[in-house]
């Protein structure tokens, strides 16, 4: 019991001491640099009442969805191709972590020049940041199962298909969920960068019009929306993450 | 058995080059036969010819050395301030529980969110990329710094204890060395993290750097500069990374067999 109270407590020290820093960098830094925390929370709370944000707000949410489902799918579908074929890994694994480490921002007027401005850009741009580290956890995740599982599938004679639905992806469930997890910040992040380039709508838009007016009002009240939603969903993911870890 | 696994691995490395050398020759041969329009992307030798002509001419020198400088200061920013940091939170069980939460969702959190409030307060300088990036590097060292110490078997600080050594030359003969290989995988993050951060930000706003580049001749549809200098970066980008991956292929190889 005393267990389970106490990352809450943890969490809520950290967020107690962040508000206080905040504040004191607001007396430090000024107004023309940051809004203190308390009246940044307002602002939110008022942007959240119009429905010209809600609007912004919807696409952004829309554009993500979509390049979530599809670089978990395409990211989980190549990693287990790969992980289920030893030496297909090893020839694509130095190229997955090289497509990892590269600064993809660099790769987004290629993807605009092919997709031409607009909502699809967006969602490849998203996509393109979580296809590669799902990828490179899952096919890990399958080459690390307990080869004596594998062999038992065997040994049942269970067809390919089978193997995977009832051996392969519940052993390998926990990483492949803790691929998810890091697949949906990535995500999240490219998905926004590629709304502050080439598009008139979305979050990432906001932001970068507000940076070009100096609008440090909006500034603080999208990039604290932006934490509190990444924070919390990772959050949730991560305790169920480690619910899963635990259970196995 | 070990010569058996080389050559398996050499034969990993002939299938990439033949894939990467057809994808390549793929993408010159549709460019070529304008099923890639020249709009959208010329040949590949071309952007070769055109990032030979770049470099030579010196023009992107000024970029380059720019671009490298602050990617070098907030990498070495963040392995110092990340290996310190790690070292005193892992000594400070409150600090640490409070600082855990923090850790497990910092990377979920979009940094570059933070840029546009790093211009209000830094001025469009240098400053607010090389934060970008030391931001996005400096956790990963922390982590793995904390990780690798957390491994050190008790056996070794007894007998610094014994040899009664001080804190700092515990740390620096016994517990960082052990835990090398776990600093190592945080490093090589920083290098990556830290590309990542200065370039990304360069691209969003800036006055100069290889980002800032790219962006400037993507709005004048200058593929002539956009295609050679995305490749610079990325040969940049993928070397450095290569050549620590295979470093700590070894470095992990060795420990194996101490």
């Amino acid at each position: 019991m005393r267990q389970s109270w106490r990352p809450a407590r943890n969490a809520a020290i950290l967020i107690a001491a962040i508000l206080v820093l905040w504040q004191a960098l607001f007396e430090f830094a000024g107004r023309h640099a940051l809004t203190p925390p308390f009246e940044t929370f307002r602002y939110m709370a008022e942007l959240l009442s119009t429905s010209s944000f809600w609007s912004h707000l919807a696409e952004t949410g829309r554009a993500f969805a979509v390049a979530l489902v599809i670089a978990i799918t395409l990211g989980l579908f190549i990693g287990l191709v790969l992980g289920l074929h030893r030496l297909s890994a090893e020839v694509a694994e130095p190229v997955l972590v090289a497509l990892y480490s590269i600064p993809k921002i660099t790769l987004y007027p290629i993807v605009l020049l092919v997709f031409g401005i607009g909502v699809p850009a967006k969602i490849a741009f998203g996509a393109i940041h979580g296809i590669v580290p799902v990828a490179i956890f899952t096919m890990n995740a399958v080459r690390n199962i307990n080869p004596v599982l594998i062999k038992t599938a065997r040994v049942l004679k269970l067809s390919r298909w089978r193997a995977i639905r009832f051996v392969l992806f519940p052993a390998a469930l926990p990483e492949i969920f803790s691929s998810i997890r890091i697949g949906f910040s990535l995500t999240l992040i490219g998905t926004l960068l590629g709304e502050m380039f080439g598009s008139q709508r979305g979050l990432g838009f906001l932001l970068m019009t507000a940076i070009g007016l100096q609008n440090v009002r909006v500034i603080m009240a999208v990039t604290l929306l932006l934490v509190l939603f990444a924070a919390g969903v990772s959050t949730l993911l991560l305790t169920i993450d480690r619910q899963l870890h635990r259970r196995v | 058995m070990k010569w058996g696994m080389s050559r398996g691995i050499k034969r990993a490395t002939v299938y990439r080059s033949v894939a990467i050398a057809l994808v390549v020759l793929a993408l010159e041969l549709l460019c070529r036969a304008g099923l890639i329009t020249h709009l959208t992307m010329p040949p590949p030798s071309e952007i070769v010819r055109d990032l030979w002509k770049i470099l030579v001419s010196g023009s992107m020198t000024g970029a380059i050395l720019k671009t490298l400088t602050d990617v070098v200061i907030a990498f070495a920013a963040a392995v110092f301030a990340g290996v310190g940091a790690g070292a005193v939170i892992h000594r400070w069980r409150a600090l640490r529980d409070g600082l855990d939460p923090l850790f497990a969702t910092y990377y979920a959190i979009p940094i570059y969110a933070f840029y546009p409030l790093f211009i209000i307060l830094f001025g469009l300088g240098d400053t607010p990329q090389i934060l970008i990036g030391f931001m996005l590097a400096v956790v990963a060292v922390i982590v793995n710094t904390l990780n690798g110490l957390d491994r050190v078997p008790r056996a070794l600080i007894k007998t610094a204890r014994i040899y009664r050594l001080g804190p700092i030359k515990t740390a620096a003969r016994i517990t960082l060395p052990f835990a090398a290989p776990y600093l190592f995988t945080g490093v090589k993050l920083a290098v990556a993290y830290s590309f990542i951060g200065v370039i990304g930000a360069e691209f969003i706003m800036s006055r100069s750097g290889l980002g800032y580049e790219i962006n400037f001749a993507y709005n004048n549809f200058d593929n002539a500069i956009m295609y050679p200098l995305i490749l610079l970066v990325m040969l940049a980008a993928t070397t450095v990374n290569m050549t620590l991956y295979h470093w700590e292929k070894k470095l992990l190889a060795r420990r194996g067999r101490g």
